[in-house]
């Protein structure tokens, strides 16, 4: 397994990272995120000294596996109340702009 | 109502004000009034709730004087005033999760535990503020104000259940609901000397608890004594079918071994839990603390070494914000929250909607997230941290096999002074000796265990094997039955 160079840690790695989880950031953002993740990953860098050799990962808080619910039919929640929260409905839809470029 | 009764009923455990509700001494009304009271008088100072519902809590109370004047008051909670963080979903109550990018929503749900304390009998006085998205240890990164400690108005009250523990100690609510992904529980409980308890992993159902990190997130009570935090667990607890993370086990009767006593309890004390990183006055408390445990009866063992729990911090800064990062996916302000609609495309509005719909916290923890789960550092991050998860578990498995239960530290330091941490590693090392037990899914809980430098409460810390909550119980009310550090009132308790 290679070790991260978190020294290395850029604008551009940022702005991708921001682009990635759709956050538009400011310039003076994108440097102070810049230098407080370097520093966050610079702790977070004492994992690589572990051996983990034939450990396996724990990806689930508890014990359980293939947890299965019955096929069954239950009453939706109320549609209005649903939609009451949209930022813009337009009779029973969510409105939003055109995803695909119609041009 | 004169000043005497009214302190009489703020002081009132769930227990007591059971007993007197059915007793026809006092009524729900006249209970839910008293604190409603409390709140206008003293939340200008605290900040604790982002939302009072007085008109529903007073007709909820005047529906719980009819049941209760009927004489089939069967419901455990019938009449008793509660508050809840609000990250949980409240049908008709605006929940914001501390985020902007929450300011309107009215949810059309109630979050399974919201469900069950209403079907007990409890009454809601209101939403509890807190971090933003539950990223937070002192409830400074809510988008709505900070809370201040009830203790000392200029200090923080812990995080990222703030509001819950402050609201709790300012007797504001006879107790609340929190949740806890990393200490977000167990640490305010600790600044602000109350009971809180991390139920295990499993026990409590997470629908419609706003999402943090999955596999780590947990609901649990605040009280003032652990006989009401095994009370409201006893009602929040158990199977879920909107919930298939919820353990399908039964349901102990927690209060049964409340009274179980110390005699001949296997306390594990590990070295990795008080070595460095605590101030002296947590330490002097903490020892004080063991000496106590076992001069009544436990046997408090030293020797067991913990060797990958200092590694359970930087595992928790891999996992948290990888799963925050996949849940807060799901606020793209098109179906509810926050929603730009000035941008010449659904992505520009997305991108503007995550924005200013986030706070700094939360957009620093989002990018930290995908940075661990994107390809190149996925098996250097995410994997190797889901690994060093199981060594740290396979460690408290270890210790578990001949100790009943742990002792340590809830927190390195008591309450810090609101502003006085602006480094978020810094900020992120309050939760050092908490996070463990969210890592391995074990219950834990933290009580007044003393009063530290300027007179601060400090928490203790037990933590439990997986589902033995009871035994938490047991020992906690011991100690505190000995000790009754929880009697003692805040500064702010008479200072109206």
């Amino acid at each position: 397994m290679s070790e991260v160079d978190t020294t290395q840690f850029t604008s551009e790695q940022v702005r991708h990272l921001a682009s990635l989880v759709r956050i538009e950031l400011t310039e003076s953002e994108v440097e102070e995120f810049r230098s407080e993740l370097a520093s966050i990953l610079s702790h977070i860098d004492a994992l690589s000294e572990i051996d983990t050799e034939g450990v396996p990962p724990t990806n689930n808080g508890a014990d359980l596996l293939n947890v299965q619910d019955a096929d069954v039919s239950q009453p939706a929640m109320p549609r209005d109340e649903v939609l009451a929260n949209a930022p813009q409905r337009e009779d029973d839809y969510f409105r939003v702009h055109a995803v695909l470029d119609q041009s | 109502m004169s000043a005497t009764a009214n302190s009489d009923l703020l002081t009132i455990t769930l227990a007591e004000g059971a007993r007197r509700l059915r007793a026809g001494e006092i009524t729900a009304q006249e209970l839910t009034r008293a604190f409603l009271d409390r709140i206008a008088a003293t939340d200008d100072q605290v900040r604790a709730f982002v939302t009072v519902t007085e008109e529903s809590a007073l007709a909820a109370a005047e529906q719980a004087d009819e049941i209760l004047s009927s004489g089939d008051a069967t419901a455990p909670l019938t009449g008793l005033p509660i508050g809840l963080k609000d990250v949980l979903m409240t049908r008709g109550v605006r929940t914001t999760a501390g985020s902007r990018m929450l300011d309107t929503l009215i949810p059309p749900y109630d979050a399974t535990v919201v469900g069950r304390l209403r079907q007990a009998g409890a009454i809601s006085l209101g939403k509890l503020n807190m971090d933003e998205f539950a990223m937070g240890s002192s409830t400074e990164h809510s988008a709505w104000f900070p809370t201040a400690n009830p203790w000392d108005l200029d200090r923080v009250p812990g995080g990222s259940s703030g509001g819950s523990a402050a609201a709790v100690a300012a007797q504001q609510c006879i107790a609340t609901l929190g949740s806890d992904t990393g200490g977000s529980i167990r640490q305010p409980a600790s600044f602000c000397g109350v009971v809180g308890l991390k139920p295990t992993y499993g026990r409590v159902s997470r629908y419609g608890l706003i999402a943090f990190a999955s596999s780590l997130d947990q609901i649990g009570p605040f009280t003032r004594t652990v006989e009401d935090a095994a009370l409201l667990l006893q009602e929040i607890a158990g199977p879920d079918p909107l919930d298939s993370t919820c353990y399908d086990a039964p349901v102990p009767d927690f209060s049964a071994e409340l009274d179980r006593g110390l005699d001949g309890l296997r306390v594990a004390a590990p070295v990795e839990f008080f070595t460095g990183g605590m101030d002296d006055d947590v330490a002097a408390v903490i020892e004080t603390a063991l000496d106590l445990l076992s001069a009544n009866g436990a046997m408090v063992d030293r020797s067991p070494s913990m060797p990958s729990v200092p590694m359970a911090l930087p595992v928790y800064y891999i996992l948290a914000p990888s799963e925050c990062s996949a849940n807060l996916a799901r606020f793209d302000g098109v179906k509810y929250g926050h929603g730009a609609r000035q941008g010449e495309s659904m992505w520009a509005d997305m991108e503007a909607t995550r924005k200013h719909g986030f706070g700094r916290e939360v957009k620093r923890r989002i990018l930290l997230g995908a940075y661990a789960l994107s390809a190149g550092y996925y098996d250097a991050y995410y994997l190797k941290a889901q690994k060093v998860r199981t060594l740290i578990r396979r460690e408290f498995d270890r210790v578990f096999a001949d100790h009943d239960v742990i002792v340590a530290p809830t927190a390195p330091t008591v309450a810090f002074k609101q502003g006085a941490i602006t480094d978020p590693y810094q900020m992120y090392l309050n939760d050092i000796f908490t996070i463990p037990a969210n890592i391995a899914g074990l219950p834990a809980i933290s009580i007044p265990g003393g009063f530290g430098a300027d007179g601060m409460p400090v928490g203790l810390q037990f933590v439990g094997q997986r589902l033995d909550e009871s035994v938490l119980l047991g020992v906690a009310n011991a100690y505190e039955k000995l000790t009754g550090w929880n009697t003692t009132p805040p500064s702010i308790v008479g200072s109206t």
